[in-house]
């Protein structure tokens, strides 16, 4: 009888594959998943049909284009779909470095779906929405404790939206100075997140990039050539997605105040520095947090996102419309603010999410914070010293100096030996039920794995996962064949990847799809 | 005690073309073009620079190399021991592609330790034809066109690199390309690169050449964008020269003009006012002050000047001045320097001292670069 070997952490996974059809492709004309009754003569009576009543303008034309499938097909169809995925919680999430993917407690989900939260309409009148302002304000609060801020907003969607959201407020800034027209650049580096630069170009901002020295941090004396009278704004994450936190911040900082601009700092990657060090101590004048990432919620695909952006006293009026505050009795929305940007979202974006950030921060508290980047920061030294240990991988810019949540790691030593790059690594990494994310762009480390193993994984997880990794290291040098050929274990074998970048292939709908096929 | 057996093979007439504005100095023809353009040979003051680097090991060393321009003369004159292994039939300048293979064989049966080589991608060509796979070489780069990894960055660093291997004796090696232009489609403004083999060199990645690769479909927007930019903020009557590359070449395209791509154009009010130019020609136009030098570095290696664009010369750069240099590269071409400057080797200490520094390099429609430029 074949024995599992259990001295090994390595898995011998193998993904469930169905070969299911899409539903569009299983519907059967007439078939019907509820059949509904027809009313009764009172209710009828009384309601009329139930559509002659709509205003002819909102009753369709023809059918909606739906398929006909029954009930227990549409449960088999998205089961077996969610057999084929990856899934959250599903795997070891360390591989999806600079997203800061952690365990979000499930008990917060359940407050989030509370019926007092979901039944929510935002146009209730104030006072019969307390419960969630209060939420909004207090979780204010513990940010401006985390940022020494003074104001934050929750209405960006996400991440590019808070960017959007800095890059606005700094055009404001400049215009009720009268210096819009003079300052019209934005200076950031290649190691912050792509969005830093594409928001502010979105403003029609000229966008400088700074490239990193020879310890991996940003340039300073190229910094110094790039400020001028016309710089508008430094937009800039610390630590960068290498994990390496720049100990030279507030000479940057100052250099940017001395010319005149503003600081923009992008915390996507804070989770290590929560309680530990301060945007406004380093000298910005705004910050913006992803609640999905740092704060317990969950991300995009698993609910909406939500960003908090904050910023010191003298920018609060050019903050969106508008804010929760509180006269010692009651919460109130404030739209009194003097400069106001406008709205970057509808409403009051996504309270739901600020909502289990809020669970989130209010059940650890600020010691708990703090343990929780002592942990992270803990993690990714364990990760870095253990993965080390096998020499396909290195720490560009060297391991004297300790990453934070983080690290960008090179394979390139094992490229060189065997000629497989991390992409190869990405998908043999598959058939172990794990996922890396190719997001190392630009590609300035070359053959880049980015690890981000955050506080929630288990040592046991950890070892596991490194234990994997090595397992694939070495089979890139004794048994290549099974790298060339990964995954051989998942649902899709390698694909053509040429249509990624041509948007005459590209079938995003259904109706794209039978567009393209005629 | 046995000397260390060290090829040199020196293509006198390598880099002529360069400077008078022609694409190389293959065939006879050319080169009697380059000389009536008034091209001097300087290969033999490159070739001296890498060979310095070798002086501790004078004592070990044993060179085989050809008569006269070839290498004998420099190693006579640098005091090297030297066993001449080849005679060209004609000597001086006249020396043909035979030669050098001619040399490269005899010396292969002396099982040399490395061939040193100096010239541009023909006679890389000219080595792997005579040799295959066969002995370890090392190219130290004089020529006009240099595509070929089989170059060290620079003369210095090949002399550096071939000193560290002869030294230590155990640094690895590699196989590297040996790519060369089309170069009667070269003339013509078109870039066809081809591969024509693979020759053994010793590695450290500080030292070599990267492959100069052709510019890929993503980039060509980017070139757009940047073409697009540069032509936005064109100042009127000043003259924009306009240096060879595909990312320069995007702002002809732009103008409706038709350039060259590999050699140095000359816009003024949006129109083509030169074309081609060697030396001589951007002398007659530059003047202090009116003038914009737009270069891009060569795919690949990152050199700002000094390969493939040797009209613009010293004296020409003194003209333009440093802050009138306006640098054009794609995001993607700088992100493959992994960190390394980009260089300068205008053969002029002086001037390249004078250039080195930060360059804001204009990356697409209002967005740039700050990358630090130094001497190759």
């Amino acid at each position: 009888m074949k024995r599992i070997v259990r001295t090994s952490k390595v898995r011998n996974f193998h993904q469930a594959r169905w070969n299911e059809p899409i539903i569009f492709e299983l519907s059967k004309k007439g078939e019907r998943g509820v059949l509904i009754p027809k009313a009764e003569a009172e209710i009828s009576a009384a309601v009329g049909d139930g559509l002659s009543r709509l205003p002819d303008a909102l009753r369709r034309k023809a059918p909606l284009n739906l398929p006909e499938i029954n009930q227990k097909r549409v449960l088999m169809h998205y089961l077996r779909l969610s057999q084929e995925n990856m899934g959250g919680n599903l795997n070891i999430e360390i591989g999806q470095g600079t997203c800061t993917v952690k365990y979000n407690p499930s008990v917060n989900e359940a407050i989030a779906n509370n019926p007092k939260m979901t039944e929510l309409h935002p146009l209730q009148d104030q006072s019969t929405a307390q419960g969630i302002l209060e939420v909004m304000y207090q979780s204010d609060l513990m940010l401006r404790e985390i940022s020494g801020m003074d104001c934050f907003t929750f209405q960006p969607g996400g991440g590019s939206q808070a960017a959007m959201t800095m890059a606005s407020i700094v055009r404001m800034y400049h215009r009720i100075n009268g210096e819009e027209t003079r300052r019209d650049e934005i200076i950031t580096t290649i190691f912050s997140h792509p969005s830093d630069a594409a928001a502010p170009a979105l403003k029609g901002y000229k966008i400088i990039k700074i490239m990193p020295d020879e310890n991996g941090l940003p340039d300073y004396d190229a910094f110094q050539a790039a400020i001028s009278e016309r710089t508008a704004a430094f937009v800039v994450a610390n630590p960068e997605d290498t994990g390496l936190f720049n100990p030279k911040v507030r000479q940057f900082t100052k250099l940017v105040h001395d010319a005149g601009g503003l600081n923009c700092y992008d915390q996507a990657n804070a989770n290590g520095l929560l309680g530990i060090a301060r945007a406004r101590d380093a000298g910005f004048d705004m910050c913006y947090f992803n609640l999905h990432k740092s704060f317990g919620t969950p991300h995009g695909c698993g609910g909406p996102g939500c960003d908090a952006v904050g910023v010191t006293q003298s920018l609060r009026d050019f903050l969106p419309k508008p804010l929760v505050g509180y006269d010692g009795e009651k919460y109130f929305l404030d739209n009194n603010l003097k400069y106001s940007i406008g709205k970057v979202k509808s409403f009051h974006g996504t309270p739901q999410v600020v909502l289990r950030a809020y669970a989130w921060m209010m059940s650890l508290g600020a010691a708990g914070l703090y343990e929780v980047a002592k942990v992270a920061a803990l993690n990714n030294v364990y990760l870095n010293t253990k993965l080390l240990a096998h020499p396909a991988i290195t720490l560009p810019y060297g391991t004297k100096t300790q990453r934070i949540e983080q690290a960008r790691y090179t394979i390139a030593k094992l490229t060189e030996d065997t000629g497989f790059t991390s992409e190869d690594i990405a998908r043999r990494v598959m058939d172990f039920g794990m996922h890396i994310w190719s997001s190392h762009h630009p590609f300035y480390i070359p053959s880049p794995l980015t690890l981000e193993p955050t506080e929630t994984p288990s040592k046991e997880d950890l070892d596991e996962y490194i234990e994997t990794l090595h397992h694939i290291f070495d089979e890139a040098y004794d048994n290549p064949e099974i790298i060339r050929t990964a995954p051989n274990n998942s649902t899709t074998h390698q694909t053509d990847e040429s249509s990624l970048d041509d948007p005459a292939q590209w079938c995003p709908t259904w109706r794209v799809y039978l567009q393209n096929a005629k | 005690m046995n000397r260390i057996k060290v090829g040199l093979i020196v293509n006198p007439i390598a880099g002529m073309g360069g400077k008078v504005g022609l694409k190389g100095t293959d065939g006879v023809k050319i080169l009697a073009e380059a000389m009536k353009r008034g091209a001097a040979p300087n290969a033999s003051a490159l070739v001296r620079q890498a060979l310095e680097e070798l002086i501790p090991l004078r004592d070990q060393l044993l060179f085989l190399t050809v008569a006269e321009t070839m290498g004998e003369t420099l190693c006579r004159s640098m005091g090297f021991e030297f066993q001449v292994v080849h005679r060209p039939h004609n000597v001086g300048w006249e020396t043909t592609s035979q030669d050098t293979r001619i040399a490269a064989s005899e010396m292969a049966k002396e099982n040399p330790a490395v061939i040193l080589f100096a010239g541009g991608d023909g006679t890389a060509r000219d080595l792997y034809e005579a040799l295959g796979q066969g002995p370890l070489v090392l190219g130290i780069p004089t020529g006009v066109k240099i595509h070929s990894p089989v170059y060290a960055n620079t003369p210095h660093q090949a002399g550096q690199l071939a000193r560290d291997f002869l030294a230590q004796g155990n640094l690895s090696t590699k196989l590297e390309e040996v790519i060369d232009l089309d170069e009667e489609a070269l003339r013509q403004g078109k870039v066809y690169t081809s591969l024509y083999g693979y020759l053994r060199v010793p590695y450290k990645r500080e030292y070599l050449q990267n492959k100069k690769a052709p510019t890929p479909l993503s980039d060509k927007e980017a070139q757009g964008a940047i073409a697009l930019y540069l032509i936005d903020h064109m100042e009127k009557d000043i003259i924009y020269v306009i240096g060879p590359g595909t990312t320069t070449q995007a702002i002809l395209d732009g103008l409706g003009e038709a350039g060259t791509l590999v050699g140095v154009d000359v816009v003024c009010n949006g129109e083509l006012i030169r074309k081609d130019c060697g030396e001589r020609e951007l002398l007659e136009v530059v003047a202090p002050g009116k003038t914009r030098l737009v270069l891009t570095p060569t795919g690949g290696q990152g050199f700002l000047l000094g390969r493939g664009n040797q009209q613009i010369s010293p004296e020409i750069l003194k003209m333009v001045g440093k802050e009138n240099i306006i640098v054009l590269a794609t995001e993607d071409k700088l992100i493959k320097q992994y960190g390394r400057p980009l260089l300068i080797f205008t053969g002029d200490e002086k001037t390249d001292l004078a250039l080195k520094g930060y360059y804001r390099v204009i990356t697409g429609y209002g967005s740039s670069m700050m990358v630090p430029v130094s001497v190759g």
